[in-house]
């Protein structure tokens, strides 16, 4: 009887460890393109829990309330976490975080387009809460399953934190719509500026998308980014409708046919500028990450001297 | 007005309400400092321990402000205190209220302050008056937590490289003077102090000094020579750093009074 190590090519192997939902592990064989694409998504992840800590940060010393203050503020340190874990889970498969944050840097790296857009109002700390955490959401909790252990698992701590601050957000959002007019208005002009940039998280559409179909047969990925897209839609227009709030789009109708919602084209000129650079943060965003990585330069070669000199010490009395 | 002796003669509550105030705002202000530095902190691990610091801090602060609103009995709530409230209204050290600057600045001020703070909270927990008492049980914790943080900053920047030498030293320098505003009673203080509801700073100094001594040791830092101690904020005579903090702090609720957020 033959093995099925004999007969079957590592490919053949690895693929069939997917297909099984057997999840792949660090020590474990795996195809270059499966391990450059998972560094390159975990990492963008990672990033994105960094620099999205600036759009929510602008507002920590604004908080209209002492509550709303410290509850953001523990919302920013999870979301340091979350970057540690994810920047972990990456390192499992061979990059450093010093290279993946030199690519950041660079520009190399991406993070997520919606860190690109400015918070104007503090109604905007509603909208990321339960707009852009809530999008988040879709995307992450399918990779709870994704193929690879060490992702997977770093999903299903960060999806618990991320659910308790969508539910933080829309209770923002809640409390400003039952309150004065001026808080009503400020949450409505907010969700009209957040709500195309969340739908285009879920990236470009499947057609325009090169790396879905790979993704999804190595089981990376569950749902393609339409599918994600529509899903979001489903389940935010009618908790716009429960604020009392209109969604910016005037194609937004339900189809009892396709028991979901029919919406416009999100506007993928937009998409690519932004995805390219050429948002409104995109320089302010990075710039910031490269000063801080910059400004704390002596502060890490002064940290690693003195555990140098430590262990030096150490030795001597040893 | 200039506090006197002779104008405090009321009962412990109502000189517990400035005392409890002083404190709050001191929490509220260092911990609004240490906010500043989310997203920009050397490495995300101290990112991470500059906002768990700072939320600890605030977390102490609305205790004391949620008691001082009590204490005083005129229906304001911790955010009326909190934003509602000028720059001369203000009780908070000069310490607190200094700007970030670099990572050394910000570590100096949170070394003395936690070193304060610790030995403080260590005395106010035996506190006759038992809010204060159970507020400060909770906070040491928390203030062990910073002290230790701030202490191992302190000697990795002394004992590090030239560099964060020289930055430390600077530091030092500069924060130094406001380190003995913490420990010289105003007047409320030194009338809660005979009433047993707050400790004798004195007593704590030699503690203070011994940790200061300790840690410096370990960093290769000399113990600075005595300076002269600025005095003030605790008495709402401020730098010119607190009306800018408290611009950004208070704006929301300046410009839409009387709302919930």
């Amino acid at each position: 009887m033959e093995t099925l190590e004999q007969v079957l090519t590592p490919e053949e192997q690895f693929q069939a460890h997917i297909d099984a939902d057997i999840r792949i592990e660090p020590k474990d064989w795996m195809p270059d393109a499966y391990r450059k694409t998972l560094i390159r998504q975990i990492s963008q992840h990672a990033h994105s829990e960094l620099v999205g800590m600036l759009p929510e940060g602008n507002w920590i010393t604004r908080a209209p309330s002492l509550k709303r203050k410290a509850i953001l503020l523990a919302k920013v340190q999870d979301e340091a976490g979350h970057g540690l874990y994810l920047y972990s889970a990456a390192e499992t498969l061979g990059t450093s975080r010093d290279q993946m944050l030199a690519d950041l840097h660079s520009g190399k790296a991406k993070y997520s387009s919606i860190f690109n857009y400015p918070t104007l109002s503090w109604a905007d700390m509603g909208c990321v809460g339960w707009l852009v955490d809530g999008a988040a959401i879709l995307n992450q909790v399918p990779l709870c399953r994704t193929s690879y252990g060490p992702y997977a698992r770093a999903m299903v701590r960060v999806c618990k934190e991320e659910s308790f601050h969508q539910r933080q957000g829309f209770e923002i959002m809640q409390t400003l719509c039952e309150g004065a007019p001026a808080q009503k208005e400020m949450a409505q002009e907010a969700l009209n500026r957040w709500w195309w940039p969340t739908l285009m998280m879920f990236g470009p559409k499947d057609a325009d998308s090169p790396n879905t179909e790979q993704s999804m047969k190595w089981r990376i990925k569950r749902f393609t980014n339409d599918e994600l897209r529509q899903k979001f839609v489903d389940m935010m227009v009618p908790q716009a409708e429960f604020l009392g709030l209109t969604v910016p789009d005037e194609k937004v109708k339900w189809n009892e046919a396709r028991q979901a919602y029919d919406f416009g084209e999100v506007d993928w000129n937009e998409f690519w500028a932004v995805v390219k650079g050429n948002g409104l943060c995109n320089h302010e965003r990075l710039q910031a990450r490269v000063q801080a990585h910059e400004e704390g330069a002596w502060v890490r070669e002064a940290a690693l001297a003195h555990a140098a000199k430590r262990k030096e010490r150490a030795a001597v009395t040893a | 007005m200039p506090e006197t002796l002779a104008g405090i003669v009321p009962a412990a509550p109502n000189l517990l309400f400035p005392f409890v105030l002083q404190l709050a705002d001191t929490s509220l202000i260092l911990a609004h400092r240490l906010s500043e530095w989310c997203g920009h902190g050397p490495v995300l691990e101290q990112d991470l321990a500059l906002a768990n610091i700072a939320l600890d801090l605030l977390g102490e602060a609305r205790s004391y402000y949620q008691y001082a609103a009590e204490l005083e009995g005129q229906g304001r709530t911790e955010d009326d205190l909190a934003y509602l409230r000028s720059a001369v209204e203000y009780r908070n050290p000069l310490l607190v209220e200094q700007p970030n600057g670099d990572f050394a600045h910000t570590v100096v001020r949170q070394f003395l302050f936690d070193n304060f703070h610790y030995h403080l909270l260590q005395a106010l927990k035996e506190s006759a008056d038992a809010q204060l008492a159970a507020i400060a049980e909770k906070s040491l914790k928390e203030a062990a937590y910073h002290l230790k943080w701030s202490s191992e900053w302190v000697i990795r920047l002394g004992d590090g490289t030239a560099e964060s030498r020289q930055r430390l030293d600077k530091a030092i320098a500069a924060l130094w003077r406001f380190a003995g505003e913490l420990t010289t009673p105003t007047t409320t203080e030194t009338c809660l102090q005979r009433l047993g509801l707050v400790p004798d700073y004195a007593a704590l100094l030699p503690a203070m000094e011994a940790h200061v001594a300790h840690v410096l040791g370990e960093a290769t830092v000399p113990v600075p020579e005595a300076v002269f101690a600025q005095q003030g904020g605790k008495m709402g005579r401020h730098s010119e750093h607190l009306g800018y903090l408290l611009a950004e702090l208070q704006y929301m609720q300046r410009s839409y009074p009387g709302l919930t957020w």
